[in-house]
């Protein structure tokens, strides 16, 4: 082990650290202040703090940006990566916000605690360049997301999802574990570099594929992709809704940025290529069967949904698919088009499941009828709800648009000789005329049907409010200037 | 003074009258007929102008006005009368207050408005000489023509104007198409107006348009021969005029569209609308399809002859005034037809082809004026009948007209042996010219034609008989004779019928010059 | 000045979005002055226009500099043909629309955001940009036929809507794999229009780029969606739909598919002129049959949309000519047809039937509607003097020029739509004599034609004649527009 100074680490780790210490004042403070208080006040309180610190995280990396790496790829940081981080703790802050006034527990404090220590998690993830420090990462968030679904202990659902999702994640923990195990079996190498120079010279062989098989295996279940997706649209509907959204926006930003790393920098020379007529094995024609799979079976099956919530777990299902081949690409244009892509629907997501979220405080409900008269029940929800779900459909000007856009082109640039990967994005493209079929089902009922005569005007907290504003304004935003998320 | 647009004049001045009528609702709804006869005065006083500063001499195009207009098309607004537009003008002229002095007068301002709106289109149509600007009018005349059968018209009038309307049609698209594909091939020839008659008629006499088609359009070369193109263009272009003229077996319209329009407007459909049809032939088919025609001579021959005398015997089986006289359009307009057709014959010796060809082209536009006066005249009659029958007007329900209605049965005498070629009346001179031209050209289809004649007078003759002659039907003790107004208004065309029927010089020097040209040019 | 089209429209749209509910009048107003300042906008940069040819900048400013993205609008001919057709039939589209009384505001939110699309797209240079102002035009459609409109409107609107996204998704790939193949990081038309993709590139990304435009365009078969779309969308969004909508399609067609393609033209036209010269006779016919008036129009629009492309599928100049102009004349013929169907009979009479209209002498108690429909029906059918026939001759010579068969098809195809041009008249206005002596007349009292109605009959009937008989005023732009740089490649592939 080479000498390393403890000041280089925490130069490297100050977010997280701050986040650390932020788990910390969160639990302390409801444990020893807020005890008294009412629950709203609770989590009013809480959830500015956390949302403050994930701000402090932000200011941070914008601040006193670092770059560098240390202790063999454990820790590193360049620009793109602190990209990633900020838009993971901004996910977060707004996440917590959004979760204010939740009143599916009593465990306040323990909730944004977990949510805070998922995020570091992340960011770990997000700066691992190491496959020892991929898998403790990958773990410690994932352990807080079993929490967190599981957290509305009134509901059976809940239990059931977190369950499910707990099943299956810890098969999927193995599954990579056995993966990167043989990939260091093979290599001697556990820094991505490291294995990246002992692959080069390799002659691929049965193992070594069985090797990324796994890990592939593993990730997919990760990030949701067919055919190990079956956990997603449970976990979704059961997990109370701001967790549902965190795990469809934050994690998923990270798993990707993550897999991202691992098989660019790990494996490119063992890309192999998915091209039409230009078949060569390696983990791009895993991938690619991964994503066309995806994409197929998120968007029929969600023709299907009545639920909104299970609606937009399998449209994630799809988003999953679409990023893979951003990854696919297999070059650095290929990776900013993913942070871009996850990023964008990251927002986009969290809006819609912030909009589902008060939907369902106050119809009791998040069936399609429930958003029937969305319009003139609260506008602002509605047209809000509109842009998230017609930037998920990938309608310009907003930056679901030009996420699609770029990862295709990046695939189709990069990918095989003679716009090979074409037929993948054909694919996708057609497959999202069909995902604009149902978000149209849903907007259908929020913006054109008109609400029974006697029905209310929903309660919308001015802070939720403005929150899922925000987010509106930033999916209009960035889908008119992406070169703000484009490093 | 020929430097005013005269011919713009007489053809937008109807058409604004037509408008200025709609914005005027009079009480009175006779008024009506006032106001579009005034209207309808200026034109024929243009006429008549035209008439008097026409130089018969000459074979040229005058009151020429000559625009571009859509340059890229090198489409022209180009205007001009030789002795034939000259002629063709007159009588639209002449029939349009003819028939509006026949009108009942309680039809209402639209009635009127349209009928002059059908009179621009006429003029239009004589006097244009660049395709677009010709078919322009040529189908707008259609259209007030459509809408008078279909809202004044008889009983079954709505099925009688769609049918008019459709076959029109047909006819004229295939007729557009056809004058495409011409376009198309001009561009391949050194022409600097590609739809100008006469400039395209330049290159279809010697043959280069048809070489040209052939070229342009590439994809018939495969399946037939350079003639056979042109051939099956000439017949795009023949199927319009067909229709309008109409030759059989394209005629079926006519029957039915004559027998249910309102008279008057019926007037106007056999005097001046089917002379369009004809004035087409001779303007445009003949001049630029000379060799197509030849290749098919015997067929379209054929065709006239059959024209002649199926409608003839057609006649002969009416019981219907109005259709009777529908079919004997059918009949006189044949001739004409004939007269055209056979001028393309060329297999008799170069110095009687000439004389013969001016004889047959002269003696067509005189048949085509002829025709248009008597059988608007006679149309008139009907309508006289009409209004004292109260609409009956089958030839068995009347009977010894004569004793009650001598002036009547006088006047519509005349206009029945004019029509059918008595000498001294207008219309012997021109199946006399046509018959002679024909008989030297092309003989035997002369002599196949020749029952027509017989059968023509056979069927007019039974109008006489049938109608005016034997015992007074009692129904009709009280049908009361010409009124002093009637006859002033029948007069000036009975009085043209034996001007032309004993001077005919007074029209054929008009468009001596004129045929003399085209025949030649051949 | 002409950037200004879009951004007035889509300023109108942000201030509409925020009046308050209770005020119709006052977005009535905002919409009018909206796309009145759109037109001025269209009609003073018309003025100073120079015809002489090429392509005039307006902006080009970089976008998204890492794919060689530009905000890059320019205006040649054929785009300012048809910015100016999207400013009538806006301004007219809001005149017959002055009576919704469902929350205007919003109805005329999702209209100037469609016509903000439609104006980005005509003056778009950049290949991105065109692509996102044509999907921008799509969602607006859809709440707007969904939540304004009649018959069947939520299948008709949902049809449209994934039809139109199905072809874009196609333009989409075409647009990724020219981008890509073209190595030269830009979308702008321009550059790409300068590169020589391979014939067998050509091959395969001609008809997938034309078809995907063609479908908005009402190519049959793929033209489904246009009469159940018309047919269900309230009276300004058919009017836009088949006045505007559709040309976005043709447009992208041409300007795009042809401009790229050349050699993939060449090799396609024939196929591709079939189903144009299919889509004129089979839509003239299916219109004979309905017993829906709007039906009929419907119908009658995939007709006439089949000469657009049989023009620009000709392979001749004339017939390019031909098709833009017949984009603008049957933009605003069928505008004034779906004013005259949608807006002054059946907001009064409630039925569309023609079985029921035809009892209700219409021409006695709507004689304005019934003069006007006769006049835009002979527009329809081509009559001399209007700009359809100026527009159907010069496509008829790019047919015969290019398939003498299909020219003749398409003169079958016009004799059919002058008897369903014709039934309709007969059935609506003027039924037989026969007819009505059977039924029992009532003449019932309708609210009499509004001003804003006749003034928008009347801008329109006055751009149909005025174009019909001086077509200078737009083939003075129309011409000289494929001069451009942009369709060199276009001219030398197919050898004009």
């Amino acid at each position: 082990m080479n000498e390393f100074s403890y000041f280089e680490v925490f130069k490297l780790a100050v977010p997280e650290t701050v986040l650390v210490i932020g788990v910390l004042f969160v639990l302390f403070l409801d444990l020893v202040q807020l005890r008294e208080h009412p629950a709203d006040f609770r989590s009013a309180f809480l959830a500015s703090t956390t949302a403050i610190f994930c701000v402090i995280g932000i200011a941070w990396l914008q601040v006193i940006p670092q770059t560098g790496g240390i202790l063999d790829g454990m820790l590193v940081m360049n620009p793109t990566t602190t990209l990633v981080k900020q838009c993971l703790l901004g996910l977060t802050a707004l996440t917590a916000l959004i979760s204010w006034r939740t009143p599916f527990t009593r465990h306040i404090g323990e909730y944004f605690a977990l949510l805070l220590l998922a995020t570091v998690g992340m960011l770990f993830l997000a700066s691992a360049q190491h496959l020892l420090m991929i898998f403790v990462a990958l773990e410690l968030f994932s352990l807080s997301l079993y929490v967190l679904v599981a957290f509305n202990k009134e509901s059976r659902h809940s239990a059931e999802a977190a369950l499910k999702y707990f099943l299956f994640g810890g098969m999927a923990a193995a599954f990579t574990l056995f993966g990167l195990s043989l990939v260091y079996g093979l290599t001697g190498q556990l820094s991505l570099a490291g294995i990246a120079t002992a692959m080069a010279d390799r002659q691929p062989d049965l193992l070594l594929y069985v090797a990324l098989v796994m890990t592939l295996v593993g990730f997919g279940f990760k990030i949701a992709v067919a055919p190990f997706h079956l956990w997603a649209p449970d976990a979704y509907q059961g997990a109370p809704t701001p967790a549902a959204a965190f795990i469809a926006s934050g994690s998923k930003v990270a798993s990707f940025y993550v897999l991202a790393n691992v098989l660019l920098i790990g494996f490119g020379a063992h890309a192999g290529d998915a091209g039409w007529g230009h078949f060569k094995s390696g983990w791009q024609p895993v991938l690619a069967i991964f994503a066309a799979l995806s994409i197929v079976i998120g968007n029929l099956v969600a023709l299907n949904q009545t639920s909104v919530k299970r609606l937009l777990a399998y449209s994630a299902i799809a988003h999953a698919g679409y990023a893979l081949v951003g990854i696919m690409a297999n070059s650095p244009e290929g990776l900013s088009s993913v942070v871009y892509y996850a990023v964008t629907y990251a927002l986009a997501t969290l809006g819609a499941f912030a909009v589902v979220n008060v939907v369902e405080q106050n119809a009791g409900s998040d069936d399609f009828e429930a958003f029937t008269g969305l319009k003139e029940r609260s506008p602002v929800l509605a047209v809000s709800l509109m842009v998230f779900l017609l930037s998920s459909a990938g309608i310009p000007p907003l930056a679901g648009f030009f996420g699609k856009f770029y990862v295709f082109v990046a695939a189709v640039k990069s990918g095989s000789a003679d716009l090979g990967l074409i037929w993948l994005v054909a694919l996708a493209l057609v497959m999202s005329t069909v995902s604009l079929y149902y978000y149209l089902q849903v907007l259908k009922r929020a913006l054109v049907k008109e609400a029974a005569p006697a029905t209310a005007k929903f309660v919308v907290s001015p802070l939720v409010a403005v929150v899922i504003g925000l987010l509106a304004a930033a999916v209009v935003t960035l889908g008119c200037l992406p070169t703000l998320l484009l490093p | 003074m020929t430097d005013f647009p005269w011919l713009t004049a007489i053809t937008l001045l109807p058409l604004f009258g037509a408008l200025l009528m709609l914005t005027i609702e009079h009480a009175d709804r006779a008024l009506h007929r006032l106001t579009a006869l005034i209207i309808a005065i200026v034109p024929l006083a243009i006429a008549g102008f035209l008439w008097l500063n026409f130089d018969g001499r000459t074979a040229d195009l005058q009151f020429v006005q000559r625009l571009a207009w859509i340059p890229s098309l090198s489409v022209e607004y180009h205007v001009g009368i030789d002795g034939l537009g000259l002629l063709m003008v007159i009588l639209a002229a002449l029939l349009v207050p003819f028939a509006l002095l026949l009108s009942r007068g309680d039809e209402g301002r639209g009635y009127y408005a349209l009928i002059l709106f059908l009179q621009s289109g006429l003029f239009g149509t004589f006097t244009a000489q660049d395709f677009v600007h010709w078919f322009l009018f040529w189908e707008l005349a259609l259209i007030p023509a459509f809408f008078l059968i279909k809202g004044w018209g008889g009983p079954k009038a709505d099925r009688a104007a769609l049918q008019f309307f459709i076959y029109t049609m047909v006819g004229s698209i295939a007729l557009l198409l056809a004058f495409l594909a011409l376009y198309l091939a001009a561009g391949k020839l050194p022409i600097d107006h590609r739809f100008n008659f006469a400039e395209l008629a330049e290159y279809g006499r010697n043959g280069q348009l048809s070489s040209a088609l052939s070229v342009s359009l590439g994809f018939f070369e495969t399946f037939t021969t350079e003639r056979g193109l042109a051939v099956f263009i000439f017949l795009l272009a023949f199927l319009g005029f067909a229709v309008k003229l109409p030759i059989w077996p394209f005629h079926t319209w006519l029957p039915a569209t004559y027998s249910e329009a309102p008279t008057p407007v019926t007037m106007l459909l056999t005097g001046a609308m089917s002379k369009m049809g004809a004035y087409g032939l001779l303007r445009i088919l003949l001049p630029i399809f000379p060799n197509e025609i030849r290749a098919v001579l015997t067929p379209l021959l054929l065709l006239a002859v059959a024209s002649i005398v199926f409608s003839a015997a057609a006649a002969l089986m009416q019981k219907d005034l109005k259709r009777l006289l529908a079919y004997s359009s059918i009949n006189h307009l044949g001739y004409v037809a004939l007269a055209v057709f056979a001028t393309a014959a060329s297999d008799i010796d170069t110095a009687r082809l000439f004389v013969e060809r001016s004889a047959a082209l002269n003696g067509a536009v005189l048949q085509m004026f002829n025709h248009g006066l008597t059988a608007a005249a006679l149309f008139g009659f009907v309508a006289l009948i009409e209004r004292r029958s109260d609409g009956v007007r089958g030839l068995d329900d009347f009977g010894g007209l004569r004793k009650v209605a001598p002036v009547f049965t006088g006047f519509m005498g005349i206009s029945l042996f004019a029509s059918l070629g008595l000498p001294g009346l207008n219309g012997f001179v021109g199946e006399f010219l046509i018959f002679k031209g024909v008989f030297a050209l092309s003989s035997w289809a002369a002599v196949l034609a020749t029952p027509g004649l017989l059968l023509t007078a056979w069927f007019l003759l039974n109008i006489l008989q049938k109608v005016f002659s034997g015992a007074l039907n009692e129904r009709w003790k009280g049908f009361s004779d010409l009124t002093i107004t009637e006859t002033w208004i029948m007069l000036p065309a009975t009085v043209l019928m034996f001007i032309i029927g004993v001077w005919p010089q007074s029209v054929v020097g008009l468009i001596n010059e004129t045929m003399k040209a085209l025949a030649f040019r051949l | 000045m002409l950037t200004w089209t879009i951004y007035f429209s889509f300023l109108g749209m942000a201030v509409l979005m925020c009046l308050p509910k209770d005020r119709p009048g006052l977005a009535r107003w905002t919409a009018l002055a909206t796309s009145a300042l759109g037109l001025a906008c269209g009609l003073s940069a018309a003025l100073g226009f120079e015809a002489t040819g090429g392509v005039v900048a307006l902006v080009d400013e970089p976008w998204v500099p890492a794919l060689g993205i530009n905000y890059h609008l320019a205006v040649d001919g054929i785009g300012l043909t048809l910015v100016l057709l999207t400013g009538v039939a806006a301004l007219v589209g809001v005149l017959f629309s002055w009576n919704i009384e469902r929350s205007p505001k919003e109805f005329f939110a999702y209209y100037f955001a469609l016509i903000g699309g439609c104006y980005g797209v005509f003056l778009s240079f950049d290949l991105f940009l065109l692509f996102v102002f044509y999907e921008i035009a799509i969602v607006p459609k859809y709440f707007l036929i969904a939540a304004w409109g009649s018959t069947n409107r939520e299948y008709g609107a949902m049809k449209l809507a994934i039809y139109s996204f199905a072809g874009s998704a196609l333009v989409l790939i075409g647009v990724i794999a020219a981008y890509v193949a073209s190595g030269a990081n830009s979308f702008s038309l321009l550059e790409l229009a300068k590169h020589n993709f391979t014939a067998a590139q050509q091959g395969w990304l001609f008809p997938l780029v034309f078809v995907g435009f063609a479908v908005l365009a009402g190519m049959w078969p793929f033209h489904t969606w246009a009469p159940t779309g018309h047919v269900a969308a309230p009276t300004a969004v058919s009017m836009l739909l088949a006045g505007v909508v559709m040309k976005l399609g043709a447009y992208g067609c041409l300007r795009v598919a042809m401009t790229l393609f050349p050699l993939g033209l060449q090799l396609w036209s024939p196929y591709l002129g079939a189903l144009a010269v299919t889509g004129i006779v089979y839509g003239a016919l299916v219109a004979l049959t309905q017993k829906d008036f709007k039906f009929v129009i419907g119908y009658s629009s995939v007709s006439n949309m089949g000469f657009v492309l049989l023009g620009l599928l000709a392979l001749s100049q004339t017939g390019l000519n031909g098709a833009v102009l017949q984009m603008f004349s049957h933009g605003v013929i069928a505008g004034l047809l779906f004013g005259v169907v949608g807006r002054m009979i059946y907001d009064r009479t409630h039925t569309r039937m023609l079985d029921e209209l035809e009892l209700m002498q219409l021409e006695k108690t709507l004689p304005f509607a019934a003069a006007v429909f006769v006049i835009a029906g002979f527009a329809s059918m081509g009559m001399p003097g209007f700009s359809g026939f100026i527009a159907e001759v010069q496509v008829l010579i790019g047919a015969w020029h290019g398939f003498p068969a299909y020219a003749l098809l398409a003169g079958v195809g016009i004799v059919i739509g002058v008897a369903y041009t014709l039934r309709a008249v007969q059935k609506a206005f003027y039924p037989d004599k026969a007819d009505r002596a059977h039924a029992e007349l009532t003449m019932e009292k309708l609210p009499p034609i509004s001003f804003p109605e006749k003034l928008g009959t009347f801008i329109l009937l006055g751009c149909t004649l005025g174009v019909g008989l001086y077509p200078r005023l737009l083939l003075d732009w129309i011409g000289p527009a494929f001069e451009s740089p942009l369709f060199e490649g276009l001219k030398k592939g197919v050898g004009l």
